[in-house]
């Protein structure tokens, strides 16, 4: 409410990662890397295995310290701010792999979501009116449902604590290609209810498909960041693997980082 | 009918045990921390009740009121400082931390206290009166309170782990401390509150002690963490009824081996333990901490 109204862009952006540079031990995984979110985005990390994607995520989610650089949420600074006072401010993590807690039920698990809920419309019902199969498995224990309904369950109980934006790390991760079409399918369902996707994503047919903006990760840097209609196929395929930089992925490449 | 005397006092001390086990099962089950400080602390609980009651001359029984909170607090404010400062440093710094705990209780106790044994409420009707079963078998009010307040103590935790808002997190942190933080919960203050039951429970369980045997410095280590490290593993590691049924079980061998030999007591206890690494290492129940 406090923000300044900008006259030239009318809507404050939502995630803001500003020179965002991370280690893991020796190595830097993420290089000064920013990138802007805007309300009801779903912006897509893109990037081949080791680009850095989970590690920006799960720094945005608290998981990770950075050595250097911020993370904004609505203009207000949450950089050193625990992931559970990120999680209580909007920013939910669906982590890689699903990580449910598989000695509680499904519902247990939507009830640890909600624990903490922010206000919003997300409730424990409208999880199960949105994935009606839920509703009667509530009693199972989470470890004991397949790949794909534990994915799902995973996105509820992120959906219950009722995000600003929702942290996505690798959805299609070991699921069948036609559960994960199903998962994806419920993007805009999800969408309608106000909220901010932040992705990542191996699969870059499936980011290009649900994603209003892309950005392209290579070893901790930026190659490529735009809306998927602006950019073609050989950008991408250059951005992904960091091919020789005379196309014009590369140019893209030096706009985004100036 | 000596043997049917055996057992049954034997059961019936499987009650303290569990009382002394849950606590070490639960802090393990959650935050895999093997609190060698256990036992010591449940001594320090006796000594305190000791303290109030001499001091306030309230009823025996009323100073467990006052005790096991504050035990419990005790337990939370441990866990947020020593041992999770310990636990940030890996799993294996909590043993010398909690090692470091245990040895300066003992000689705290020693230095302040001396070596002295105390009882707790040694007049008290509670603890000197008992009944008979038949002409043979005297059964001790005592033992049969304790193992029902054990009973009790069991199914409240079961309760409250499977039906409260914080027994649900902290089942959920002993699942996935990552998955947690992520769900907005601060792992470290379910870690506290599950140490806070942990003292609590131990609390009774010193207190139990110190009506039924007598307390001094390093009962703690000498008997009450080693018995509860043995009712914990025959029951299963994590595993709260199992607790009950790991310290029933070393009763029992106790007193068999008692009656075969009063120098056998013990040893009888540990060897029923070894059977059990040997021949079934996971425990007698691999339920998990919520069942």
């Amino acid at each position: 409410m406090s923000e300044p109204v900008n006259t030239a862009v009318s809507e404050p952006p939502l995630l803001e990662v500003s020179d965002l540079t991370v280690h893991h031990g020796q190595l830097r995984a993420l290089d000064a890397l920013s990138l802007t979110v805007m309300p009801g985005e779903v912006y897509a990390i893109i990037g081949a295995n080791g680009a850095g994607k989970s590690t920006l995520l799960r720094t945005i989610a608290g998981l990770h310290q950075p050595t250097a650089g911020a993370v904004r949420l609505d203009g207000e600074d949450v950089t050193v701010l625990r992931p559970e006072r990120r999680a209580r401010q909007g920013i939910v993590m669906v982590p890689e792999g699903r990580r449910l807690f598989g000695s509680l039920s499904v519902e247990e698990n939507l009830q640890v979501g909600a624990t903490y809920a922010r206000p919003g419309p997300w409730t424990i019902e409208k999880v199960y009116e949105t994935f009606d199969w839920m509703r009667s498995r509530r009693g199972q224990r989470a470890a004991q449902l397949s790949g794909g309904e534990q994915q799902t369950v995973s996105i509820g109980r992120a959906l219950v604590a009722n995000p600003r934006v929702l942290l996505l790390d690798e959805l299609s991760l070991g699921l069948a290609p036609v559960i994960v079409q199903r998962i994806y399918g419920m993007l805009p369902q999800i969408l309608a209810t106000g909220l901010t996707v932040l992705l990542v994503e191996q699969d870059v047919s499936q980011a290009l498909r649900v994603a209003s903006h892309i950005h392209c990760l290579l070893e901790g840097r930026t190659t490529l960041e735009g809306r998927p209609a602006d950019v073609t196929a050989e950008q991408v395929e250059a951005a992904y693997f960091g091919l020789a930089g005379t196309g014009a992925a590369s140019r893209s490449a030096e706009g985004s980082e100036a | 009918m000596a043997w049917v005397n055996a057992i049954i006092q034997g059961v019936l001390t499987g009650g303290l045990y569990a009382l002394f086990a849950c606590g070490l099962s639960l802090m393990f089950g959650v935050m895999k921390v093997v609190n060698l400080a256990h036992g010591d602390l449940a001594v320090v609980a006796g000594y305190v009740a000791i303290g109030i009651i001499t001091a306030t001359h309230i009823p025996v029984l009323w100073s467990v009121v006052v005790v096991v909170p504050v035990m419990a607090v005790l337990g939370y404010v441990l866990q947020r400082t020593l041992i999770q400062s310990a636990l940030n440093r890996g799993v294996l710094t909590t043993l010398i931390v909690t090692l470091g705990v245990s040895m300066v209780i003992e000689n705290g106790l020693l230095q302040f206290f001396t070596a002295n044994t105390r009882g707790i409420g040694p007049n008290l009707s509670l603890v000197t009166s008992s009944f008979s079963l038949g002409s043979q078998i005297q059964i001790a009010w005592l033992l049969v309170v304790i193992f029902a307040v054990a009973v009790v103590v069991l199914l409240g935790l079961q309760y409250f782990l499977s039906g409260s808002k914080y027994g649900r997190l902290i089942r959920a942190t002993a699942d996935d401390q990552e998955a947690v933080q992520l769900a907005g919960a601060d792992y470290r203050h379910v870690f506290g509150i599950a140490a806070a039951l942990a003292l609590g429970t131990v609390a009774l369980g010193g207190i139990a002690y110190g009506m039924y045997a007598d307390l001094d410095p390093t009962a703690g280590t000498d008997t009450i963490l080693l018995f509860a490290f043995v009712a914990v593993v025959i029951g299963g590691l994590g595993s709260l009824w199992g607790t009950l049924l790991g310290g029933v079980v070393l009763g029992v061998a106790q007193q068999i081996g008692a009656q075969i030999n009063f120098s056998y007591e013990v040893l009888a206890g540990y060897i029923v333990f070894l059977a059990i690494l040997v021949l079934r290492p996971e425990g007698l129940t691999t339920r998990k901490a919520q069942s």
